[in-house]
């Protein structure tokens, strides 16, 4: 009908309550009306208004699977604004969970953030999208910054898109920590000595098997069953010491129960800005530097709206505010140049070259290590 | 003839209407418990979850999570016994001495915390229980440095809080239904009332209390939330473990051998309580409450 023949004013109007009162969708009202057609000729006239016509496609709503405290709403409303798509998120606690859930199948999820070290196993899995960069207009690969873009290609093929950066260091609070501690031997020698009860540790094996044997100055990444021996030793001596074991310990840290905790970049940054006497240190031994990606899993069920969500935050403008929010650093130059000078003043998000010397990527192996797994479930459990 | 045709509708009736309840079960207990029963026997696959095997590998292992089984074991009990000595006092005012109006109000306030989600109110116990909360009105009168939260007292805390309701109300119940001219035949024969406490009430709400603690020790077996906030994850149950056998080292085969020996430990103690419970005289019609 609408092909061959201009609508009444009559019918617009039928349809445009229809639409109102929501008894049909948005993609059926601008086809029965022909604005749709409008939109995209106008669209394809006018450079400006080019965008809308890609979004006028979508529908729905995007699952976007993410971290704690990792998004700034606003970006995320806009995009609703601007696309009609509502946005679901779902908070996890740790990679194995994402990869436990998305090898169990159909998760529903669109969008997920991956940490640099699972990208190499979901491919593996067959449990993750090649993603088509034409679809990302956004994502300038040129602007990246290559030290922390490289694990999102396996094989030459792009998986995963740059989101931020950082590190696991810990956080003191200075009131009650005096002692200045710069390392990880001191972190977990003062867990077992004056701070007892006071110290928290990741529920996670990564970081803190990882930065206990730091302690004995091995690899962040070892799967030596030795090296992991003592620092399962190490770990269970520390135990009646901890306050928790929680990865969730900024609440604890802000109401002065624990005095000390490991720490990614962003919780520190979030700490410090509302209480001065945080600090953030990132151990001389070393410890983990890391990078979260965007991914689009297979089988996603609205892949069009995970594209345009993923475009939308990496948008330097959007990616930006999204940088202010989390206090995670960007990857992408152009986004650099948007940030507040402050923020890319402040040692915890930019730390100084010298400390990152010393950080290592995590491995794919660390993190899906059954021994490393069992450690950990042991020290949980002791 | 004529008798056999109602006799077989009713059959067809009965079927009916036992069909949903059996389904559900088949498809939503039974089935999944096989499941779980057969990869027990597996072996993890190479980047986790289950791998195709016949070994017993897995239930030659669960000495490893001893601790979260005696953690489980001491903690369950300990938290039901606890729930009874708080429930059973406050079931018996409402039952037995609060009159007609209070009652009602006290029964409505034995049930508002439901109105919450319970994650909530274990989120505000972290704040009750942490050193800002009743750690620092304690330092108030003189006892410094006590630590509440993220200790085994605090889990129990919060099983005592958190499943009281569950606890009160089939005390209540049975309670409420009891006989008083018992009572008032117990006083005539001479019995003062803490022997006719003993020696009568006591016993006929037994059903109520052997209901109430099956609830709560049954769902404490099982608890995960209640160790991971208020224990701080130093407090290790098995329920935790079962999560991180599944969610974190993703080895499936031995979660599922944890589970299975924790449903075999349900069920024996189970049995063996509610044995024990029956046993104790005529409470067997009344327990059916």
């Amino acid at each position: 009908m609408s092909d061959n023949k201009i609508i009444t004013p009559q019918k617009f109007l039928d349809e445009l309550r229809r639409f109102q009162k929501g008894s049909v969708t948005r993609r059926h009202f601008l086809g029965v009306t022909g604005l749709g057609l409008a939109t995209a000729v106008l669209g394809t006239a006018m450079p400006g208004l080019r965008p809308r016509k890609a979004y006028a496609a979508l529908s729905g709503t995007v699952n976007l699977t993410t971290w704690p405290n990792y998004h700034n709403q606003e970006n995320l409303d806009a995009f609703t604004k601007k696309t009609g798509v509502t946005i679901n998120m779902n908070v996890f606690g740790s990679n194995e969970e994402m990869l436990a859930k998305l090898q169990a199948g159909s998760t529903g999820w669109d969008v997920f953030v991956p940490t640099n070290y699972t990208i190499t196993t979901y491919k593996g899995l067959d449990l993750i999208e090649p993603l088509d960069l034409k679809l990302l207009p956004n994502y300038d690969p040129a602007t990246q910054d290559q030290r922390f873009t490289s694990e999102g290609a396996v094989d030459g093929t792009v998986y995963a898109v740059p989101k931020d950066w950082g590190t696991t260091g810990f956080v003191i609070n200075t009131k009650n920590v005096t002692q200045k501690p710069a390392s990880w031997k001191e972190f977990w020698d003062l867990t077992k000595g004056p701070l007892t009860g006071r110290v928290m540790v990741h529920d996670y094996q990564l970081t803190t098997i990882g930065n206990a044997l730091k302690y004995f100055g091995y690899s962040f990444n070892s799967n030596d069953e030795k090296q992991l021996g003592e620092a399962e030793k190490l770990m269970l001596e520390a135990k009646p010491h901890l306050f928790a074991i929680n990865s969730d310990y900024q609440p604890s840290m802000r109401n002065g129960d624990a005095w000390m905790s490991v720490c990614w970049t962003g919780d520190g940054v979030q700490l410090k800005r509302d209480l001065p006497e945080m600090e953030y240190v990132i151990g001389k031994e070393g410890g983990e530097i890391w990078t979260d990606y965007f991914a689009i899993p297979k089988g996603a069920p609205n892949k069009e709206a995970a594209y345009a969500l993923i475009d939308w935050l990496l948008t330097p403008e959007i990616n930006a505010k999204e940088v202010q929010a989390h206090g995670y650093p960007s990857t992408d130059a152009r986004t650099n140049k948007l940030v507040p000078k402050e923020m890319l003043e402040n040692p915890i998000l930019y730390p100084a070259a010298d400390l990152l010397t010393n950080l290592e990527f995590g491995a794919a192996a660390t993190l899906t290590n059954p021994l490393r797994a069992e450690i950990m479930a042991r020290f949980k459990s002791a | 003839m004529a008798a056999s045709l109602p006799s077989s509708r009713s059959k067809v009736v009965t079927t009916l209407l036992v069909a949903p309840a059996g389904l559900f079960f088949l498809f939503l207990l039974i089935l999944p418990l096989i499941v779980v029963i057969i990869y027990s026997f597996g072996a993890r696959a190479e980047a986790g979850g289950y791998a195709p095997a016949f070994t017993f590998d897995n239930y030659a292992n669960l000495p490893a999570r001893g601790q979260a089984f005696i953690n489980t074991l001491t903690l369950a009990p300990l938290g039901t016994l606890l729930t009874v000595l708080f429930a059973y006092p406050l079931a018996y005012f409402l039952a037995v001495k609060a009159n007609e109006r209070l009652r009602t109000l006290l029964l409505v306030l034995v049930i508002v915390p439901f109105w919450t989600s319970q994650l909530l109110r274990y989120y505000a116990w972290i704040m009750i229980l942490g050193s800002k909360g009743i750690p620092s009105w304690l330092a108030w009168i003189g006892m410094t440095d006590v630590r509440i939260i993220n200790t085994p007292w605090a889990v129990l805390i919060g099983a005592v809080y958190g499943f009281l309701p569950l606890m009160v109300l089939p005390i209540y119940v049975s309670l409420e239904k009891l006989d008083k001219r018992l009572l008032e035949a117990s006083a005539d024969l001479g019995a003062d009332a803490p022997r006719t406490f003993w020696q009568v009430t006591l016993p006929l709400s037994l059903p109520g209390v052997a209901t109430g603690s099956m609830l709560v020790f049954i769902l404490l077996m099982g608890e995960y939330i209640l160790p991971q906030l208020l224990g701080g994850g130093k407090v290790f149950f098995i329920g935790n473990a079962l999560v991180d056998l599944f969610l974190q080292s993703r080895n499936w085969p031995f979660g599922a051998a944890v589970s299975t020996a924790l449903v075999a430990i349900m069920f024996v103690t189970i049995a063996v309580y509610m044995r024990f419970v029956l046993s104790r005289g005529d409470t067997r019609r009344a327990a059916l409450v």
